[in-house]
């Protein structure tokens, strides 16, 4: 046993160390196990899913850009029914706790999934992604206007009872009113960020390189951003914030847990170390012990107000 | 896995073309024909984005791997500048190589440009299973074609293509292929190059009724078949991750849309 506690709560999902995956950038979490030891994770957040199937966008589906790197996937799922029939027991196989990051073309159906969702022991909350930049409804659509993402945040907790956990677009002038908006709603918890709205263009054919022409922008370019937002939220709105947004080292992710957040996600840096969450996991609990504390509790705002 | 790969040889052999070896034994043990690894830059931060490049040569007797490298952008840049004893990250083996248990003795290998990177193991593997290799590779021009000592020792009939007729036929890999197909026939095809090229491969194999393999490639994120950054139609209209489902694919698979 570790002579540290690791352990935080986000808004009722239980995590034995406060690291997760980002969305999108882990798979399932069985493509990585290779890499990973999933029953070490504190969460395995999964890829988003939605009611139906969906085929994504054109390619090209990604740039890189400096210190980070466009996607415009476009929610490429095969839909809630399959991921519950075919890959949910497989991760649950691993103990730790699955988040679901659900979408949904409205708010109707984000409702819809999460009621699916409800009926599957397995998951342990909800992750409700009103940020994606890459769908043309739903998505960040919704997550740029306050009273729609209340309104989400409603519907999704009228389905389950479940942590819902709203993941917040950067998108946006006020990102307090948005979190204040989704607490309203009822959420439990908040992921803070999903990408930034990016491009890039290839001059030799003048055109932009994107498929889908505009993406989500991530890695280590966004990672101030990302930090400024969790420290604006958490001194401001009294959620727990899994905070993400270019984690890239251990250290990263430590200035996120002093912003304020409870728990932190690994996007992008999966890609480039597909071991870095067990890098994370290890490092915070050497911060800890490098600097006298037992509890990872203890420092998280540490650096707010 | 991931191997730290120790340069032991990094030289230009074509235009905008390079050619390192690497020791790197895990991988080199593992690899398969058609398969390729994942290469990052150590201590830099840019470019962020691992580089998939195919598998140019596996020694895995001596530990050794060869990438065969088209120089594109930063990251290619960078990789040139790399020195003997210089050491680079790789992630791999990635991918679904290439089948050799066809039946028949007849091969044809059709390359175009830096597409030739995976053949060279491919007809290792071939000759050791006493099957009879032709391979048409195709490029812009002669100084765009390399390597070409590398798959003659193979045992290989080589038919050279240029679009300027600087060195063999003047025009397209699809010509050369459509003649041999008539006229001498094979047993099993294999592809790789730009996409508008294994499309027209394809139609000319399909035409005469010879199956084959393809070997893609798309913009990726990871390699690890998480990211579906390389998310590629198929004619099924069922994506297809080329990272993890492919780089090779059975011709008739893909949509190339």
């Amino acid at each position: 046993m570790s002579k540290v506690s690791l352990a935080v709560d986000v808004g009722g999902l239980k995590m034995k160390n406060p690291v997760t995956t980002a969305s999108g950038t882990f798979g399932s979490g069985l493509e990585m196990v290779e890499y990973v030891d999933l029953s070490r994770l504190g969460a395995v957040t999964v890829k988003g899913t939605t009611l139906e199937p969906r085929p994504g966008n054109p390619q090209p589906r990604c740039a890189e850009t400096p210190a980070g790197m466009l996607n415009s996937i476009g929610l490429e799922n095969p839909g809630v029914e399959v991921f519950v029939a075919e890959t949910l027991p497989k991760v649950a196989e691993y103990g730790s706790p699955i988040v679901v990051n659900i979408a949904g073309k409205d708010i109707e159906d984000y409702g819809k999934v999460a009621a699916i969702l409800e009926k599957e022991s397995a998951v342990s909350a909800l992750e409700v992604n009103v940020s994606c930049p890459n769908v043309k409804n739903g998505g960040m659509a919704l997550g740029t206007n306050p009273d729609l993402v209340r309104e989400t945040a409603e519907t999704v907790k009228a389905n389950t009872t479940k942590p819902v956990i709203m993941k917040l677009s950067p998108n946006v002038t006020d990102i307090v009113a948005v979190a204040k908006a989704a607490k309203e709603g009822g959420a439990d918890g908040l992921t803070l960020i999903n990408c930034l709205l990016g491009m890039a263009i290839d001059i030799k054919t003048k055109k932009p390189i994107l498929g889908n022409v505009v993406g989500g922008l991530s890695g280590p370019a966004i990672k101030p951003v990302a930090l400024r937002m969790v420290y604006q939220v958490h001194n401001a709105v009294d959620l727990p914030i899994i905070g993400l947004g270019g984690i890239a080292c251990w250290q990263d992710a430590v200035e996120f847990l002093l912003a304020g957040a409870t728990a932190v996600s690994v996007g992008t840096g999966n890609f480039l170390d597909p071991s870095l969450t067990m890098k994370v996991i290890d490092g915070i609990e050497g911060y800890l012990i490098d600097n006298g504390y037992d509890d990872v509790n203890d420092i998280i705002g540490l650096a707010a107000k | 896995m991931i191997e730290q790969g120790k340069i032991l040889l990094n030289e230009k052999v074509g235009r905008d073309i390079w050619r390192m070896e690497l020791k790197c034994p895990w991988i080199a043990m593992k690899a398969k024909p058609g398969q390729f690894v994942n290469v990052k830059l150590n201590d830099v931060a840019e470019p962020l984005l691992r580089r998939p490049i195919s598998l140019h040569g596996i020694d895995a007797e001596n530990g050794i791997i060869s990438l065969l490298y088209l120089v594109v952008g930063r990251g290619t840049e960078m990789m040139t500048k790399l020195e003997n004893g210089d050491s680079v990250d790789l992630l791999g083996p990635l991918g679904k190589g290439f089948s050799t248990f066809f039946h028949g003795r007849r091969a044809v290998i059709v390359a175009g440009g830096i597409g030739s990177a995976p053949f060279y193991p491919l007809m290792e593997e071939l000759k050791a299973k006493q099957k009879n290799i032709t391979m048409i590779y195709g490029a812009r021009d002669a100084e765009s074609l390399t390597c070409l000592d590398l798959y003659e020792e193979q045992g290989a009939e080589m038919i050279l293509v240029t679009e300027d007729g600087s060195v063999g036929e003047k025009g397209f890999v699809t010509g050369p292929l459509d003649c041999l197909l008539a006229e001498r026939g094979a047993d099993f095809v294999y592809a790789c190059g730009p996409e508008a090229m294994l499309k027209a491969v394809e139609e000319v194999a399909a035409n005469h009724g010879v199956q084959g393999e393809v070997s893609t490639e798309a913009r990726m994120g990871c390699g690890l078949g998480v990211c579906l950054s390389c998310s590629k139609k198929g004619k099924d209209g069922k994506n297809r991750k080329v990272c993890q489902d492919g780089p090779v694919f059975p011709m008739g698979v893909m949509a190339y849309e």
